[in-house]
């Protein structure tokens, strides 16, 4: 072995391979670097070039369309519309409230599941991960169905106790959303944790025990610092997926009057861009990747201070 | 190391057992997770009932009742519906997702390997870049790539969903960590002592030490794109290039003037779960291991 090493460190031997050497990472980087930089950083730069500009219309109604520079102008307009901070609380809100109940069940579940008392894992680990295989869409139409007063048996369930909820209706709807996306997500979440909790050495907890910890303490004194950047990872990327909502209000959209055409940020640019507004559109959505940029960060920033 | 201590825990000698701190009760451990199953379970269980009920059993009958058996009657419905178009979206979804996860896994696996294991000028500066990607909304591309391939004739074709869909940073991302845990420096110096070239030592060695993860990298990309629904949504008007999700979307949004596409809907969302959840069911050991190894590196 140690001979070989040796060959190998000094490399001048090898002939020819230097150069080859020299243009191997570029071969191997360039089938994704050419799909990466025409469907991702050249998309990102349009929507960027474009949010400046305005179309404007010259010599009356039946002129010539021209693209002129507007500088900041459709960040001002997208900004001063009442639905831009209506959407950007409500999905702000929904953040608030959504990720930490979908984070603690997804980390009760994976603690339950990593832990000695907990019976049938491997079917429970497998039911609870069933979700994330659903799309997204899928998903919605299956629970506005289960939502819709004339076909739900839940609502039927919920009747019989006299809770009187329009599940589907201006103040449950958004909690609605937040069912779906909790449904489909703990089990992924859950996933995540667990395969983190795998790798907190087994002594530890040990120890722990053989000094008279009980298992709840073990559980969150012990196991949840170690998993800590499994949360941190889970929490951004909730964060992220929630700024980006619109699977879910776009498909209760045709059921419910309830979620409108500007409901989450997303489905407003989408819907300005459905209006031939495409300026205002890259502008809210460089707004909206720029808001998902800052929160990641301050979001991660804040969890690294707390740990230390 | 880890696996023995844990064995000898597991059968210590009697005297260690009574010092234990009181055991977690097992029963409403238990009961909590049937709950959060039965929660889990509780939509699926109720497609799975619909789906066997004619239109007007659907309306009538106890939701989470089963009735009269109808689930052939609402197949063949689902599959002569509009010349069989329903067949043709999940081809398409097959072809999106199976093609796509497959290329981009490619794709990733490279560049993850290049990143790992080649050192050159620009190195960190490339991966920065490409994590960057990762944060970048999808949905914040949909639009100018709509605009783009406008401006080149080709919306409303395949590729137009296809090729964007090729690109996955996190998959290059996950493949550069676990070719730096995977493949030993030496063996790759090894090889090229013994004449092999940069592309055969790829092919043949890091490719098979790299596939569990690859299966993970694939398993994840396939999802994503079966779920994509913004970008089709935005990029096609030809209902015959449509993925499943998004025709189902459009007769779930036609129920209120045709009520009997509700069954529709409903069967052909059970449809088009079955070949996801058997591709997890069968991939399962893979997804597994490299998720325990992303996590632990990351």
């Amino acid at each position: 072995m140690t001979p070989t090493r040796t060959v190998a460190s000094s490399r001048t031997p090898v002939t020819a391979a230097p150069r080859r050497r020299h243009t191997a990472p570029l071969a191997f980087l360039a089938p994704f670097l050419i799909p990466f930089v025409l469907f991702t950083l050249v998309p990102v730069g349009y929507a960027f070039w474009q949010s400046l500009h305005k179309t404007e219309r010259t010599g009356g109604t039946f002129g010539r369309t021209e693209t002129v520079f507007a500088g900041f102008q459709q960040y001002a307009d997208v900004m001063s519309e009442p639905f831009f901070m209506e959407s950007l609380l409500r999905v702000a809100l929904f953040a608030l409230v959504q990720i930490p109940v979908m984070i603690a069940l997804a980390l009760t579940l994976a603690l339950l599941l990593d832990s000695a008392v907990a019976r049938l894992k491997r079917f429970f680990r497998l039911v609870y991960f069933v979700p994330y295989g659903i799309p997204g869409v899928v998903a919605a139409l299956m629970w506005a169905f289960l939502y819709d007063p004339r076909l739900s048996p839940v609502v039927e369930v919920l009747r019989s106790v006299h809770l009187d909820v329009d599940l589907l209706g201006p103040d449950a709807i958004l909690w609605s959303i937040g069912n779906v996306v909790t449904w489909t997500y703990t089990g992924y979440n859950m996933l995540i944790m667990y395969a983190a909790l795998q790798a907190v050495p087994a002594d530890l907890s040990e120890a722990a025990r053989v000094d008279g910890a009980g298992p709840w303490t073990i559980a969150l004194r012990i196991k949840v610092p170690v998993i800590r950047p499994a949360l941190v990872l889970t929490g951004v990327f909730s964060l992220i997926g929630t700024f980006q909502l619109f699977t879910e209000p776009q498909v209760f959209r045709a059921i419910s009057t309830s979620v409108t055409s500007t409901y989450t940020p997303n489905l407003a640019a989408y819907s300005l861009a459905a209006g031939d507004h495409y300026s205002e559109a890259a502008a809210l959505s460089v707004l909206l990747a720029v808001a998902t940029f800052a929160l990641s960060f301050l979001f991660l920033r804040f969890t690294a201070r707390r740990q230390g | 190391m880890t696996l023995l201590t844990r064995t000898e825990g597991a059968h210590a000698p009697s005297p260690v057992r009574p010092r234990r701190a009181p055991r977690l009760s097992t029963v409403p451990v238990f009961v909590f997770m049937v709950l959060v199953a039965g929660y889990m379970l509780l939509p699926v269980y109720w497609l799975l009932v619909s789906a066997t009920k004619s239109q007007s059993d659907l309306v009538d009958t106890p939701g989470l009742l089963p009735a009269e058996w109808h689930l052939g009657d609402n197949l063949s419905a689902l599959l002569t519906q509009q010349d069989g178009v329903y067949v043709r979206w999940l081809v398409n979804s097959l072809a999106y997702a199976g093609a796509g996860a497959a290329v981009g896994t490619l794709l990733a696996a490279m560049a993850g390997y290049a990143l790992a294991v080649y050192e050159f000028k620009g190195r960190e500066a490339v991966f920065s870049v490409i994590l960057g990607g990762v944060l970048v909304p999808a949905t914040a591309l949909a639009l100018p790539l709509f605009l783009l391939f406008a401006e080149v004739d080709a919306t409303n074709t395949f590729w137009s969903v296809f090729l964007p869909s090729i690109v996955s940073p996190f998959g290059v991302y996950l493949s550069r960590i676990f070719a730096a845990a995977s493949i030993p420096g030496e063996v790759v110096e090894a090889a090229r002592i013994d004449g092999a070239g940069e592309w055969t030592i790829f092919r043949s060695i890091a490719l098979r030490m790299m596939s569990p993860a690859l299966v993970t990298v694939f398993l994840f990309q396939f999802v994503v794109i079966w779920n994509n629904f913004l970008l089709p949504l935005i990029m096609l008007q030809d209902e015959r290039l449509y993925p499943v999700t998004l025709g189902l979307f459009t007769w779930q949004s036609q129920t209120s003037r045709a009520p009997e596409l509700q069954t529709l809907t409903l069967v052909g969302a059970l449809v088009s779960v079955v070949p996801i959840v058997i591709t997890f069911l069968l991939l399962q050991r893979y997804w597994r291991a490299g998720l325990a190894a992303g996590a632990v590196k990351s």
